[in-house]
């Protein structure tokens, strides 16, 4: 108990770092994602190989290995330096982006046939079918594997903690380091973490009442 | 639905913009694997001296050890989440209110912890209190790695088999009931065969999960494969730098492998399970096996989604897939 009042200020800052490096990398996981799926489903075939290559690629890599490629042979690529936070921004957003865009394109094939067929019809060209007809429809059933893989996120960025980015994780570690109560900490620390992926499941169950329709 | 229904077979105009997208995004593909290769050649990464190294004997020897080491855990900490997730979809339909609790608590707590804190307790629980938990030797990162994938995965696992329960007919449990069955005979005769059978491509990708995550031994300084490799770049100095780039290539096309041909064998399932017409729809391999709404327990939500993509898959003529 007196771990938590005596490193509040230690503590706070783990967690905010733990949602900002969440809430950043899920919109950057979200927007790739998209583009990934879009290129998976378009008519030219690179880009279709680029999709599938980039999905089985990244989803049969730990994610550890991806942050220490990140960490010693990106920067061997790149003479610009990153510091530690944009590179784990980066490297949970393509881990992430993998499993949005396969989402998001089994999304796209709950969607009934004939829809596409009629927007064919009525002439509108690749784009206008997926943006204004597919992908709104699309969104409805991609939501719950969303929130499952959003969660997942929130869980695996405990990993940049380990490589030295401000979170929850790294709180923990600084001060079981200096020889506190490992139970504790493993309580308050997993408390943060469920208070995160508690707000993320509730959020997406809103959004989910929110665009429900009859089909 | 398949991709081709997205756009009209492409007529002349169609075909010629295709081939100018076509050409443009093959040549910025290889553009940037160009670039890549090309930079880290002009680092001396492909020099033959640093790959060379991969042809001594003890490089080899520690990254077979790392190899078999993972695979060890794998193996281990699989079977491990097999068994404790069976048992934990068991005792979560229990009929007894205290122990359907417990087993919904400890499934919740540990889904909800990232597992790499889980595992990270363990060991330090493990090295604080090794003499009074009575352990011996320098196990502390094998067991803390062991146990805490196999609580996660159990818990995980337990999530999947009570999705495939779901996707049981009532009418066959109500059936068996009629029919005389204890509820320990439903159980094992009826709902575990069917769940397992209907979930195991989800199944074996939460296999795929648990190779992934032995790397999170790396951390722990458990001398898995990830670690194994760490060591070797960092002790090995060629043309005055770190040979971490061959070594992640080496070790990553490892893992990747690895994983692959888990997958391919969920895929696999997946495929054969289709053709199976028992009325029971088969998952599709490699869902995030997270069930959807699961984080709240009074929603037994079946594997809706999964059930609804095998259906639409079963209209397409066999033998085309996406």
């Amino acid at each position: 108990m007196n771990v938590l009042l005596d490193h509040f200020a230690e503590f706070r800052e783990g967690f905010i770092g733990t949602v900002w490096l969440t809430v950043a990398s899920s919109v950057l996981a979200l927007i790739l994602g998209v583009v990934l799926a879009g290129f998976r489903v378009s008519p030219v075939p690179p880009l279709r190989f680029f999709g599938a290559a980039w999905v089985t690629l990244f989803r049969n890599t730990p994610l550890t290995l991806l942050f220490l490629t990140i960490w010693f042979a990106v920067p061997q690529v790149f003479d610009f330096g990153f510091d530690p936070w944009t590179k784990a921004l980066i490297v949970l957003s393509v881990y992430t982006s993998s499993f949005v865009c396969e989402a998001v394109r089994s999304g796209i094939n709950t969607v009934p046939l004939g829809q596409a067929e009629a927007a064919r019809s009525l002439g509108m060209t690749f784009f206008q079918t997926l943006g204004t007809i597919v992908l709104p429809q699309a969104v409805r059933t991609v939501l719950p594997p969303l929130s499952s893989i959003f969660i997942a996120l929130t869980k695996n960025s405990a990993i940049a903690g380990a490589f030295s980015v401000t979170e929850l994780f790294g709180w923990q570690k600084i001060l079981s380091d200096r020889g506190f109560a490992i139970a504790w900490l493993f309580l308050w620390v997993a408390l943060g973490y469920l208070v995160i992926t508690f707000t993320i499941s509730g959020l997406f169950r809103l959004l989910e009442r929110s665009l429900e329709v009859a089909r | 639905m398949s991709s081709s229904v997205l756009y009209d077979a492409p007529g002349p105009k169609a075909r010629m913009r295709n081939r100018i997208y076509s050409v443009i995004g093959t040549a910025a593909i290889i553009g940037l694997i160009a670039f890549v290769i090309m930079r880290l050649a002009d680092r001396g990464h492909f020099a033959s001296e640093v790959w060379n190294t991969f042809n001594y004997a003890n490089v080899r020897i520690a990254i077979r050890d790392g190899i078999f080491t993972t695979l060890k855990v794998f193996a281990l900490a699989g079977a491990l989440s097999l068994v404790l997730g069976a048992l934990l979809a068991v005792t979560r339909a229990s009929d007894h209110r205290a122990i359907r609790w417990l087993a919904t608590g400890f499934i919740e707590l540990f889904r909800a912890i990232p597992l790499l804190i889980t595992i990270y307790a363990l060991w330090v629980l493990f090295l604080t209190y090794k003499s009074d938990l009575g352990f011996v030797g320098e196990n502390n990162g094998f067991w803390a790695l062991v146990i805490g994938l196999a609580v996660y995965n159990g818990a995980v696992q337990a999530e999947v088999l009570r999705a495939g329960f779901n996707a049981v007919p009532r009418g066959q449990v109500e059936a068996a009931y009629a029919l005389g069955l204890r509820k320990s005979q439903v159980m094992t005769m009826l709902l575990l065969p069917q769940a397992v059978r209907s979930m195991l491509p989800t199944i074996i990708s939460q296999l795929v999960v648990t190779l992934k995550d032995t790397s999170l031994g790396y951390i722990i300084t458990y001398a898995e494969l990830l670690y194994a490799a760490r060591q070797l770049a960092n002790t090995t100095l060629v043309n005055g730098q770190y040979i971490y780039v061959p070594v992640i290539m080496v070790v990553g096309t490892i893992y990747v492998a690895m994983c692959m041909a888990l997958s391919g064998l969920a895929t696999w399932v997946e495929k054969r399970g289709r053709r199976a017409k028992t009325g029971i729809a088969v998952a599709a391999a490699a869902e995030p096996a997270e069930a959807p709404g699961a984080l709240d327990p009074s929603d037994p939500k079946g594997p809706t989604v999964d059930a609804e993509q095998a259906a639409a898959k079963a209209d397409e003529p066999p033998g085309k897939s996406d």
